[in-house]
């Protein structure tokens, strides 16, 4: 990617995940949120990963935030009082995301050492990942499936149990 | 690679000039075909000279020009910033969705071979998908900052019913990927040959998956029988009730868009695309032995016909459909994409499974 490209792209994304945290409104938040997702999947496309980057768009920017909006206007929620959390919890916070920085300086320092190699052909295109998802991390991939099944189970029993009593 | 950039922009600016055109002759079709179901003359009005060519001087000239020129009111307690992107959230999901569509196979210029294909994408058709979730923002935004209760509840109903219909279309489109083996559409409309009696589209091999696409995509493009989010006889006009003038133009223009987006996913998917019966590369190879050969552009040239024609006839079948069928309640809306479409297409992604695995072959 462009190096120019990539510091506009990741200052909007930065930008955007600020705006997410420190807008009052939920709904300006949300639309954030979906900006914040949508360029991540720029990032995937610049990374050779489409299919990454388009899966990207349709579970998170497409969907997951769809609903967040959908749950605002429902409950019509309004502009927020600003209220501060406890000391400790604001502590707590910024120490765990201190902790986040540090490790992801690591993990990205060990990754800049190595030297770029060639892609192999057909790298991030959806017969690569599929091949991998469905020999190597065939397990993980089915425990997940059967993860959701049991959150989808959970919810729909969750549903019933109120619409019951109510 | 300017030469690349120039030839990529040329094909841009042709796709996007087919879908407006091809909008503008929904928007005629809507017009006309209405009057005709309804026994009415239909739009006449409008001319220049004296000439109102059967309503075109009305659809193409005077109403966006009244719809551009008309004061755009914005009411008071909106959001500002959000109901002015709203309207532009939901054009542009639905343009962009176009730069996969191939209108045409490949067209020789000198040594060069040009893709007839906006944007090759091995994902294509999970990029169609990614634009339609998209598509959702611009109905929900659009109600919830219009400070308008009727806006607001089509917004919501909006959201609810793509959000449905989104699962039964993809599922849908799993039948064809099965059958083709590919995500990318141009490699799936080169499969959909012509070459004996019988075609190898989509249609004959995923006629299920057809008539539950069709149905989403319509549920979709929120138009009769699914238009609940702007059911004028409940919610005056839904989500866009607020929008005057430009903005409700756009409003307006990606309806129709929506229409010959559908139409071309139809197209291409299940009716072979660019293809015309017995038509290669090196021109026309009848079933009976004879040939006639063609130079590329002349082939060319046939196939963005063929493919712009399939749009129109699509096109039109849906608006036929609009003035058909009556408005759906929410409550059936709901069971057919929840009860009737979801199940229908499940057991139509297991059967094609086990077709393809069972003989071994796919198209």
């Amino acid at each position: 990617m462009n190096p120019v490209v990539f510091v506009a792209l990741a200052a909007l994304t930065v930008l955007s995940a600020f705006t997410v945290v420190l807008h009052r409104n939920p709904v300006h938040s949300a639309c954030a949120l979906v900006v914040t997702l949508f360029l991540l999947a720029v990032f995937f496309v610049g990374l050779d990963a489409p299919l990454v980057a388009v899966l990207q768009v349709i579970v998170y920017a497409g969907a997951v935030v769809v609903l967040f909006l959908f749950v605002i206007m429902l409950l019509n929620l309004q502009v927020e009082a600003r209220s501060m959390a406890s000391p400790l919890l604001v502590f707590a916070a910024v120490a765990g995301g201190m902790a986040l920085v540090a490790c992801l300086a690591v993990v990205v320092g060990r990754a800049a050492a190595r030297p770029a190699a060639d892609l192999p052909a057909g790298f991030g295109d959806t017969v690569s990942v599929a091949r991998a998802l469905f020999t190597v991390y065939l397990l993980p991939f089915e425990l997940t499936s059967v993860l959701l099944l049991v959150a989808i189970v959970g919810s729909v029993a969750l549903a019933k149990k109120t619409a019951g009593e109510g | 690679m300017a030469a690349d950039i120039a030839i990529t922009a040329a094909k841009v600016v042709f796709v996007v000039l087919l879908v407006l055109q091809v909008m503008g002759l929904g928007v005629f079709f809507e017009r006309k075909v209405s009057a005709l179901i309804q026994d009415r003359i239909g739009a006449n009005r409008a001319s220049i000279f004296g000439v109102a060519a059967l309503g075109l001087v009305n659809t193409f000239l005077a109403d966006p020009v009244k719809f551009l020129v008309k004061e755009d009111v914005v009411p008071t307690g909106t959001d500002r910033l959000l109901h002015f992107v709203a309207p532009v959230l939901t054009v542009v999901p639905v343009l962009v969705t176009f730069a996969v569509i191939p209108f045409g196979d490949v067209l020789q210029v000198g040594s060069r071979t040009i893709d007839l294909q906006a944007a090759p994408l091995n994902v294509g058709i999970l990029y169609v998908l990614a634009m339609a979730s998209l598509g959702v923002y611009g109905v929900v935004l659009a109600g919830w900052a219009s400070n308008n209760r009727w806006s607001l509840l089509g917004g919501i109903r909006g959201s609810a019913q793509m959000i449905s219909y989104e699962v039964a279309m993809g599922l849908a489109l799993i039948g064809i990927i099965v059958v083709y083996g590919t995500l990318d559409l141009q490699a799936i409309v080169r499969a959909q040959v012509w070459g004996g009696w019988l075609p190898a589209w989509g249609i004959v091999y995923q006629p299920v998956g057809f008539l539950i696409f069709l149905t989403a995509g319509v549920a979709e493009s929120k138009r009769v029988p699914f238009d609940l989010p702007e059911a004028e006889s409940e919610l005056v006009a839904g989500y866009f009730t607020e929008y005057s003038g430009p903005k409700h133009l756009l409003f307006m223009m990606s309806d129709f868009v929506e229409v010959v987006l559908v139409a071309a996913l139809v197209t291409t998917l299940f009716f072979g695309g660019w293809q015309l019966p017995w038509l290669f590369r090196d021109g026309f190879h009848l079933p009976w032995g004879a040939a006639i050969a063609l130079p590329s552009w002349a082939v060319a040239l046939l196939q963005v016909t063929s493919f712009a024609l399939k749009l129109v006839f699509f096109t039109w079948f849906q608006i036929v459909v609009r003035w058909t069928l009556p408005r759906f309640r929410y409550d059936q809306l709901m069971r057919l994409g929840w009860q009737g479409l979801l199940p229908l297409s499940l057991a139509n992604v297991v059967v094609s499974a086990l077709v393809v695995v069972l003989t071994g072959r796919s198209a």
